[in-house]
């Protein structure tokens, strides 16, 4: 790889940054919403159980998404 | 004057060290990217265990069985009972003339075992000093993040039934 190629690898970093910091945010998310599944479980309220477990499953989807893309971007990055 | 040497196109710390440190980025940040992704993985599978434990128990049955005599309790008078299992602990209290509650006798802060305390009329945590009110449960002070969980109680006769227990309600 010569040097004139840099600039656009450090760009695919850019866009990988972003992406790694929704997942990151999303992380986050996932976790709180765990651990506010499990204390309404343990408190004896069933019925947050089946929607936490959807919402937590469309947030896998948005990180899988995410990382799908960051391996596109590596992969394209690797081309050049 | 033409220079003695050509430049080098490549110097010579770039041939022993071929690395960028870009494409280095790339792998670590890659991994780091998988690595989280299957940590919500993991979340999603935590979720979904719950799901599946609410499901399960979702509608639980509790056994209909005699706790006490109504004249077995003075006004103000306890009794300890294992309801619905010979390993669950429950108080019943004698409040008024004719109010009788039961809780569960575990703290929901770490079980310890919460006892009556006439004067106050509340249930007291003796190890953290948590407090519980005798009316419903509800916590008064200190450190337990949930109600006590309360045994609806229902009188047959001369007896006390206990026909299941109900999660806490918050004050």
């Amino acid at each position: 790889m010569s040097q004139k190629q840099q600039p656009e690898r450090v760009r695919g970093l850019t866009a990988i940054d972003g992406a790694m910091a929704l997942v990151v945010l999303l992380l986050i998310v996932q976790i709180w919403l765990l651990s506010a599944t499990l204390e309404t479980y343990l408190e004896g309220h069933q019925e947050t159980a089946l929607p936490a477990a959807i919402a937590s499953g469309i947030l896998f989807l948005a990180c899988t998404g995410l990382y799908l893309y960051v391996e596109a971007l590596d992969r394209r990055a690797r081309k050049h | 004057m033409p220079p003695l040497h050509a430049p080098d196109p490549e110097p010579l710390w770039r041939e022993e060290v071929p690395i960028f440190e870009a494409d280095e980025r790339y792998v670590s940040r890659r991994q780091l990217t998988k690595f989280l992704t299957l940590t919500s993985l993991g979340m999603f599978i935590g979720n979904l265990w719950i799901a599946f434990r609410s499901w399960l128990h979702r509608a639980p049955s509790y056994p209909v069985c005699s706790v006490a005599q109504l004249d077995e309790l003075p006004l103000g008078g306890v009794k300890i009972f294992q309801y619905p299992t010979r390993n669950d602990d429950c108080i019943l209290v004698h409040r008024s003339d004719d109010e009788y509650v039961a809780y569960s006798q575990k703290c929901t802060h770490l079980s310890c075992a919460v006892y009556y305390e006439r004067e106050t009329d509340r249930l007291a945590c003796p190890c953290h000093r948590g407090f519980f009110s005798a009316r419903d449960g509800s916590v008064l002070q200190g450190p337990p993040p949930r109600p006590l969980p309360r045994v609806t109680l229902k009188r047959r006769g001369p007896e006390l039934i206990a026909l299941g227990i109900q999660p806490g309600k918050e004050a």
